[in-house]
């Protein structure tokens, strides 16, 4: 009981005094501390647990080496109820999440769960969505491709990684309605296993368009086996400022496939303390951003107030385009 | 000339005591993991990374480690299947049909160790295959549409009447049960989920590595329950070992399956979506089709049907390097993990890679080299110790088994529904068993099931719904023709054969009566 009181006892001074939660983070310090990566090894989310572990080791902002479990299952729904069911209040416990998660939340894809269920954490980088066709393709820029789609949408398969419903799929949506397609259900969008296989699609020529992120394309375009025809961010990309975004060409999409973590939601006020600073000191070491731009991803960074609010905005952005496309009521 | 200044470049940053070493404890790492059933070179390449990084050990070093255990992990794969007849993961499957019969009749040495060489063969071809051809077998795989994967898919289940030569109704019936079970899961083209029941772990489908140690592993383990009735020790003699290596003759005669099972093997390892299973099933569809059309030698120990799956999967798990390298797409759970490797290290599959990181492709080729060689030399003399695994007793080998196979499927995604799941399939090999339903055509429903489905629905959205596109090129056609070869031959051949066999009878009878 003593200690269930100091703890509610920190929590009111972390509220009272947000100057101090620093000090009282730096006493906390997780033990055997665990990242959750709720798909198979070797995608995106296990990338996010990999990479978090490897820099809060080396950056010495935890004790030992941080463990990487792997938690497949129901697209990250298993994790997720792992976590807000079992794991409520472990507070040496964070989980990779991404947009895939806020849109499987939005649609409901995990079963009785909300996003209230955990803790969102923070975001520490964006990719951002792009448009690509062969390098022999008839459509010049996005206009000549988004003309030719609001013509006749069957006419023009696009390929993309994720299931219908999901990212890559919502991406192209959002863009034929920029364009003013009156049912965004006409187009044609077919479901590849991962980003890679939906390139292939593109390569062999199975399909016209391809729907993807930046940073998974990019070689392929450097190589000139495809051209890019719009990158789906708020301004041109640094260091990639030759590619133009679908904004400049007047079609008002942006597409940012964000990666972030959560931590179980009852955890408590000096884990959130602990956990959000620790995220926050490796996205200011300088090789960590080097990393990240290495491998085409932008700095997006969200932390307490401001990452409730972008996950807010976010799920129900996903929403929204979700109910007018008929994937939920 | 070029490639081959390359590869002696890799050859001088892989040769250092440093790299040796690692790839030496990867080997042994991996052949453990590969026999063990449900720890496959996925999981076991996974569990390796963070001690790579831990090390801190860089780009070139993490990679020779992990890659050894890819290939000890396929080669390990065969060991559990022909001692138990339990694959130590999917494309080992291929591997019992043959390799437990030939244990059986005391040949497990020489089925040992015949494997063995054999997957020296394949993956010492397809790595081969890597350094030189790399950039060009880029383009077979592009030739694949959704399409030409369906009828290659098709063509892999008609060739199944050929595999199970017992009764033709039972092997289609099993196939579809394996077809029905992929069916289970969320259906990407739709995003709908189906036959879940509302169950979140059943959402991603049901991983085949639960089935394979269910429908195997613990089927085998309530048969020997049911002959032993608990306290009964039952007939336990001694298993024969027989010798250690095999004979030249049967080694030469071995030759022609080793080269056809290598091309098949390493083509299949390069598509994508097909895969070291498919080569090995492919294999040795094939080479039962043109060795044994009379059906009397294959699956009842004939070294040629170990070498050819063992050889088709090893060139397959090169092969599947290519597309990995070259397209940064994985054509396997552990290409992907290699991928993913790859991307924590600042590496970037892709065209470029080949040009702008040299030192870490050729220095990756040089490791499969070096691992390849190493696998042998420590396969071949382990044999012996390998073997001794036979003579432990059934009472104390079953427990054994069924320890490693829950211990191996908790492993994967640390929860108690897949537990409850693997009991399920081994009721249910119990069951099949009993009736005598052959269960390589589930488990290749299972894993092929899905793509086919996938790739069929895929063709169609393309298309708009028009058929046509299944014929529509020269390729597709092509595969067509084989998978309709490949299921009708057995069934005119089998006729054919079933008369000759009367006749021979009769006259056989009709000597004796003289």
């Amino acid at each position: 009981m003593f200690t269930k009181f100091t703890k509610i006892g920190a929590v009111a001074v972390i509220a009272s005094f947000p100057a101090a939660s620093l000090v009282s983070a730096d006493d906390f310090m997780p033990e055997n501390p665990e990242c959750i990566a709720p798909s198979n090894p070797g995608g995106g989310w296990d990338f996010i647990c990999r990479t978090t572990a490897r820099y809060l080791q080396q950056l010495d902002i935890i004790d030992g080496s941080m463990q990487v479990t792997n938690m497949s299952g129901g697209g990250g729904g298993v994790g997720f109820a792992h976590v807000s069911n079992e794991r409520n209040e472990d507070t040496a416990l964070i989980v990779a999440a991404s947009n895939g998660t806020t849109s499987r939340l939005a649609q409901g894809a995990y079963p009785g769960a909300s996003a209230d269920d955990v803790q969102f954490l923070a975001t520490f980088g964006a990719e951002y969505g792009a448009i690509a066709v062969a390098a022999d393709s008839p459509f010049e820029d996005l206009g000549d491709l988004m003309d030719a789609v609001v013509a006749d949408p069957r006419s023009v398969a696009w390929s993309g990684g994720s299931a219908v419903g999901g990212y890559d799929h919502i991406k192209p949506l959002l863009l034929a309605q920029a364009a003013g397609l009156e049912d965004v259900r006409q187009l044609l969008y077919v479901a590849y296993d991962g980003g890679g296989e939906a390139m292939t699609a593109l390569l062999s020529d199975s399909v016209q368009v391809l729907s993807s992120d930046f940073s998974e394309i990019r070689g392929f375009v450097e190589s000139g086996d495809i051209r890019l025809l719009a990158v789906l961010a708020p301004e041109r990309l640094t260091g990639h400022d030759q590619f133009p975004t679908a904004v400049e060409q007047g079609y008002d999409v942006v597409g940012a496939n964000w990666r972030g973590l959560y931590m179980p939601a009852g955890a408590g006020e000096e884990a959130y303390e602990f956990w959000t600073n620790a995220i926050m000191e490796m996205t200011e070491n300088e090789e960590f951003r080097q990393s990240l731009l290495d491998a085409g991803i932008e700095p997006f960074n969200n932390f307490g107030a401001d990452m409730d609010a972008f996950i807010e905005s976010n799920i129900a952005q996903i929403t929204e385009i979700s109910r007018e496309i008929g994937i939920i009521e | 000339m070029e490639t081959l200044s390359s590869l002696a470049d890799g050859f001088a940053i892989a040769f250092t005591l440093q790299n040796l070493f690692l790839a030496l404890v990867g080997c042994f790492l991996g052949t453990l993991m590969g026999a063990l059933p449900g720890l496959g070179p996925a999981n076991g390449v996974a569990i390796l990374i963070p001690i790579a990084f831990t090390l801190g050990l860089g780009p070139t070093p993490s990679l020779i480690l992990l890659t050894s255990v890819y290939y000890g992990a396929m080669y390990g794969g065969r060991i559990s299947s022909i001692l138990l007849n339990i694959p130590g993961d999917e494309p080992a499957m291929m591997t019992c049909l043959d390799g437990y019969p030939m244990a059986q009749k005391g040949m497990a040495g020489e089925a040992l160790s015949l494997s063995g060489i054999a997957s020296f063969v394949g993956a010492f071809f397809a790595t081969w295959g890597l350094v030189l051809l790399a950039p060009q077998l880029v383009k077979i795989a592009l030739l694949f549409g959704p399409a030409e994967y369906f009828a290659l898919f098709t063509l892999a289940f008609a060739t199944l009447g050929g595999i199970t030569s017992t009764n033709q109704a039972k092997s289609a019936f099993a196939a579809m049960l394996g077809i029905g079970i992929a069916m289970v899961g969320v259906d990407s083209q739709t995003g709908v989920q189906r036959f879940t029941f509302g169950e979140l772990h059943l959402y991603d489908g049901i991983d085949f590595l639960i089935a394979i140690v269910g429908l195997f592993a613990l089927s085998e383990v309530f048969i020997f329950l049911e002959n032993h009735r608990g306290g009964a020790v039952g007939n336990e003699k001694a298993m024969q070992i027989g010798r250690l290596v095999p004979k030249l003759s049967v080694l030469k005669y071995c030759v022609p399956t080793m080269f056809r099972s290598t091309i098949i093997g390493f083509i299949s390892g390069i598509l994508p979506g097909a895969g070291a299973s498919l080569g090995s099933f492919l294999s040795y569809s094939l080479e039962k089709q043109v060795v044994d059309r009379d059906g009397e030698t294959f699956g009842k120990g004939d070294p040629r049907g170990v070498v050819a799956p063992e050889v088709g999967n090893n060139a397959a798990s090169g092969g599947a390097l290519v597309p990995m390298l070259a397209l940064g797409v994985p054509g396997s759970g552990t290409t992907a993990v290699l991928l993913a490797v790859l991307l924590a290290l600042n590496v970037t599959p892709g065209p470029l890679l080949f040009t702008n990181s040299p030192d870490i492709v050729w220095g990756l080729i040089a490791a499969l080299f070096i691992a390849n060689f190493m696998l042998l030399a420590l396969n071949i003399p382990l044999v012996g110790i390998f073997t001794r695994v036979l003579l432990i007793p059934t009472r104390i080998l079953m427990p054994v088994v069924a320890m490693i196979s829950f211990v191996g499927i908790y492993g994967i995604s640390g929860s108690t529904f897949d537990l409850e799941l693997m009991i399920g399939f081994g009721v249910l090999g119990w069951v099949l068993r009993k009736l005598d339903v052959p269960l390589v055509p589930i488990i290749l429903g299972i894993l092929l099931g899905n793509e086919m489905e996938v790739n069929l629905r895929r063709a169609l959205t393309i298309s708009d719904g028009d058929w046509s596109i299944l014929l529509g090129s020269p390729l597709a056609i092509g595969i067509w023709i084989f998978a309709i070869i490949g299921f009708a031959l057995p069934i005119v051949l089998g006729q054919r054969m079933k008369r000759r066999m009367r006749n021979a009878a009769s006259a056989a009878a009709a000597d004796i009566k003289d």
